[in-house]
């Protein structure tokens, strides 16, 4: 019986109909694709992309070079090297995340107790050399430069929450 | 012996003991931000507040004497409670700057906050901000930060016997602070750093560049002076970032002097001599390290070819390692030549076949706390030796008479029962007529040949009072000091000084030079004597003074800048110059070594090198390098050993610094430390008769290379300036004011520099420093010296 059955199932090509039904129905469906890269998926403003420096609107580097992102950081990304500067604040002589080790984990910005180091959502950037993702100082200030509108409005939004 | 019971747990603890002490010593902590072990008790922070069993209230535990019976709760919910609210009060104006606050992350204050403190303060007024003065070039001052605990304050007055810092005002008002405006410039300094428990006092050279961490350990032992004080250098990538102090109670405590603390900052100093370097038809060319050895070893080898190996001289720093003194020795005596020296600012050698296998303390350091009168000769201990300085202070508080024999009325930081401040040409007379006194006293026959000498000799009363005082001493020591070191009358310095001690029955004990002269001694680093104090049948005796003034026509250099490091630096430079082949081993590239060397390699400092200094009591203390070393350089005992190899001599097969040590140690057994000197009468007691005496006082900032190259250390007020310091009756004497510049002319250099008035130096000399690049171009440091106005 169970035979007779299985020859009749494959006689009409029942589970080809089936899956040929889905398909069948995807194709009318709404479509959820979209075209990268015209088109791009809505973000969260807790976006864990690339890093940035931030500054006060006086155009003051927020970091103190208090290390927590350096101590907390999982990938041992974080290199710093401090200095008092000429007016006697505490700054960095360097601070470097190397992007290939970093695990976009966040606890670097989490830890920042001045809100300095922050993950952009800017994902699309590549380096042609391994050496071009040790992002330095200067680069991770440009980033904060270039994206501190939406950087701010991002923390604004997420304040309530943190 | 009390019985009392900590969190239920019954100890045994010492009578009269705080309840603090008891518990520590039985693994119980109890948060505490001013008791200090070392420290007087002030119980002023309250922050160890415990529950004891039928007090109506919570008590002190560092000011509660423990007695028989007593039951403490040092976590009872009482006690939480009490040492919560003391917390809760000290973080009320402690400001919230943790992340740019240099303490941030070994905070005591930290620390306990996490246990004991509130995530959010009931507080909501201004909190106090307080202005911070400079303090000098070592510490950095946030008294915003400060939780008034007054370490800092007692430390300044029971251990560095200045008071310097001080609590003006009550309550919130109360401020640290220095009480005129000035630096604090006590040789022991930094260690408040250290104690200070928050971040008020932080290290300036140290500021902002490194987090506790980031930090690795390494036990080091300080290369600055004979006490071998132990450190502990932290290193973060391969750069030593910081030295602070590894408790020993035997040598140095818990406290390390300045000098060892930030002497460190020379070690990542532009100077440091990275690759080979050789002359090549007078111009410096950087070299690879075969290249270089093989010309050092085709100079040598054609020397000796052509002048005989007794042409070759080595002169090794006293501050070098047991292991190099040791293979450098061996070197030079495999090659055939017995001309090695570290004794680089000693002038006189005539009793050195008397000498025990080498210089001792003659007790332990711990030994000095106990003694009740100590005489020291040529000595500003203070600045010489700041932890041996420390250990007589205490003695001295305890009531000891401490008594000096000087050319300079020194500031010490305890009560000077006696003084004898006079010429040094004066000073073996001075020792002679205590020594008469002390033979009156005794009624013993003086040794041979000392008493038609002691005939024209007067005894002073203070003579006399020394000599009394020591004589009634229980527990007394004669000390010979690094100023009578380089005295030309050293020997008969030496053999009074033994008299002295051996009929007062106080001990004999010298302070030599550089952290690791015993060392020199027992590796052989001397020409008369072999490893372990072992005659040489080496005749004709080179040491270093007749090194340089009969020139050699090779020499092999250690660690040493003879500019700045010689008994006579225009004489060492002369004889350095004209030498055919000079190859300096330094870690440090100096101008004039440009000039006179031919070969220079690159070794080690003591950070980057394992190695073994010994001390003054005679310990062997090992070390590991904590850093690799800096570009190219080598740890020198590798290349010594290497320098072996390539001359194809026996016996340099070690793999390893321990091996070299070993074999020393193995043909040591164990060194008897010993400070008899067998009795050689001195010829007479005569006064060398000049119009002025130059005392060349090595300032504290200025003994060895590295030292000379930290810079925080060059800026501050025990950095002694260039100068002719004179007492007034001799600057009058010879026409001049305070603020003059003088010219000063001696064993055939000249150079100009600023007059001083200073009452402190005797008559009939002048203290002209040594070891300074002003200086370098004068003769003898210690001896004749001509100042003019033009």
């Amino acid at each position: 019986m169970k035979a007779l059955g299985r020859f009749f199932k494959s006689l009409f090509l029942l589970e080809l109909l089936q899956g040929l039904r889905l398909t069948g129905r995807y194709l009318l469906d709404r479509k959820i694709t979209i075209i990268y890269p015209e088109e791009k998926t809505p973000q969260s403003p807790r976006f864990r992309g690339l890093h940035a420096q931030r500054r006060y609107p006086n155009g003051e580097e927020r970091c103190i070079a208090c290390k927590l992102c350096e101590a907390v950081c999982p990938a041992m990304a974080i290199t710093i090297e401090a200095e008092p500067r000429e007016d006697g604040s505490r700054r960095t002589s360097r601070y470097e995340i190397d992007l290939t080790k970093c695990i976009f984990c966040g606890f670097c910005e989490e830890s920042c107790p001045v809100d300095a180091i922050v993950e952009t959502r800017v994902f699309e950037y590549f380096g042609d050399k391994r050496s071009d993702l040790v992002k330095s100082k200067e680069d991770l200030l440009a980033v904060g430069d270039q994206h501190e509108t939406q950087i701010a409005a991002d923390r604004a939004q997420d304040a309530p929450y943190r | 012996m009390a019985d009392i019971e900590i969190n239920g747990k019954t100890i045994k603890a010492r009578d009269g003991v705080m309840v603090i002490e008891a518990a520590d010593e039985a693994g119980i902590t109890i948060p505490r931000f001013c008791y200090h072990e070392k420290l007087s008790v002030a119980a002023s922070c309250r922050m160890c507040l415990v529950e004891v069993e039928k007090a109506p209230k919570p008590l002190p535990a560092c000011a509660t004497p423990v007695s028989d019976g007593m039951k403490v709760w040092t976590n009872s919910p009482r006690a939480l409670a009490a040492q919560k609210n003391v917390m809760e009060f000290l973080l009320i104006n402690h400001p919230l700057d943790c992340p740019i606050c240099d303490q941030g992350g070994e905070c005591e204050l930290q620390d306990i906050a996490v246990g004991y403190g509130n995530d959010v303060s009931r507080f909501a007024e201004i909190k106090r901000v307080v202005k911070s003065n400079d303090i000098g070039p070592l510490i950095v001052t946030d008294f915003t930060r400060c939780i008034h605990c007054t370490r800092c304050v007692r430390f300044g007055q029971e251990i560095a016997g200045i008071r310097e810092l001080g609590a003006t005002g009550r309550g919130e008002h109360m401020e640290i602070g220095t009480y005129v405006e000035k630096s604090v410039s006590s040789e022991l300094s930094g260690n408040i750093i250290d104690l200070c428990p928050v971040g008020s006092l932080t290290s300036k050279p140290f500021r902002f560049t490194a987090r506790a961490w980031e930090l690795t350990d390494s036990a080091a032992v300080s290369p600055h002076d004979c006490v071998g004080s132990n450190l502990t250098l932290q290193t973060r990538r391969n750069k030593v970032m910081r030295s602070l102090p590894r408790a020993n109670e035997a040598i140095n405590e818990t406290w390390i002097s300045d000098r060892d603390r930030f002497g460190y900052v020379g070690l990542n100093s532009e100077d440091r001599l990275r690759t080979p370097m050789i002359k090549v038809a007078g111009e410096w060319r950087e070299i690879d390290w075969k290249t270089a050895l093989e010309q050092v070893v085709k100079g040598v080898k054609k020397l000796i070819d052509t002048q005989g190996a007794d042409q070759l001289g080595a002169l090794v720093s006293p501050g070098a390692t047991l292991e190099e003194m040791y293979l450098l020795q061996k070197l030079m005596r495999t090659l055939g030549s017995a001309n090695i020296d570290h004794r680089l600012r000693q002038i006189d050698f005539s009793d050195q076949d008397l000498l025990p296998p080498f210089p001792w303390l003659g007790q332990n350091i711990e030994q000095l706390e106990k003694v009740n009168a100590a005489l020291l000769i040529g000595s500003n201990v203070r600045k010489e030796q700041p932890i041996i300085g420390h250990r007589l202070r205490k003695a001295a508080i305890a009531g000891a008479n401490i008594m000096f024999v000087n050319p300079v009325d020194f500031m010490f930081n305890f009560p000077v029962a006696e003084k004898l401040i006079g010429n040094p040409a004066q000073m073996v007379r001075t020792l002679a007529a205590i020594a008469k006194a002390l033979l009156d006293i005794t009624g013993e026959a003086a040794p041979e040949g000392l008493a038609s000498l002691l005939e024209n000799i007067s005894v002073g009363d203070t003579e006399l009072a020394i000599a009394e005082r020591l004589k009634a001493a229980e527990n007394a020591t004669v000390l010979l000091g690094a100023l009578a070191q380089g005295s030309q009358r050293l020997s008969s310095l030496r053999a009074l000084s033994v008299l002295i001690a051996k009929l007062s029955g106080a001990r004999f004990g010298q302070l030599s030079e550089g952290a690791n002269s015993s060392g020199g001694w027992l590796a052989g680093a001397v020409p008369h004597r072999g490893p372990v104090g072992q005659k040489t049948s080496v005749t004709s005796l080179v040491d270093a003074s007749v090194m340089l003034e009969h020139p050699l026509r090779g020499y092999l250099l250690m660690g040493v800048e003879p500019e700045l490091d010689s008994s006579h630096p225009v004489a060492a430079t002369k004889v350095l110059n004209e030498a055919e082949f000079v190859v300096s081993l330094t870690p440090f590239l100096s101008e004039q070594m440009k000039q006179y060397a031919d070969v220079l390699l690159p070794i080690s400092p003591f950070s980057e090198t394992s190695g073994t200094f010994v001390n003054i009591e005679g310990r062997w203390q090992s070390f590991a390098g904590a850093v690799a070393p800096l570009g190219d350089s080598r740890p020198a005992w590798k290349v010594l050993r290497v320098l072996g190899n390539l001359f194809d001599l026996p016996g340099f097969e070690y793999i390893s610094s321990e091996q070299v040590r070993d074999e020393l140690k193995a043909s040591c057994g164990q060194a008897e430390s010993s400070a008899e000197v067998a009795w050689r009468c001195p010829a007479d007691f005569n006064a060398v008769s000049v119009s002025l005496l130059r005392v060349g006082e090595v300032p504290i900032y200025a003994t060895d290379a590295l030292v000379r190259r930290s810079e925080p250390l060059q800026q501050t007020q025990d950095a002694m300036a260039a100068a002719v310091y004179l007492n007034e009756s001799v600057a009058t004497g010879l026409g001049l004011v305070d603020g003059d510049i003088a010219q000063v002319v001696q064993g055939g250099g000249s150079v100009w520099l600023p007059v001083v008035i200073d009452e402190r130096v005797a008559d009939g000399c002048t203290v002209i420093p040594a070891a300074l690049p002003e200086t370098a171009g004068l003769g003898a440091i210690h001896g004749p010296v001509d100042v003019s106005k033009n």
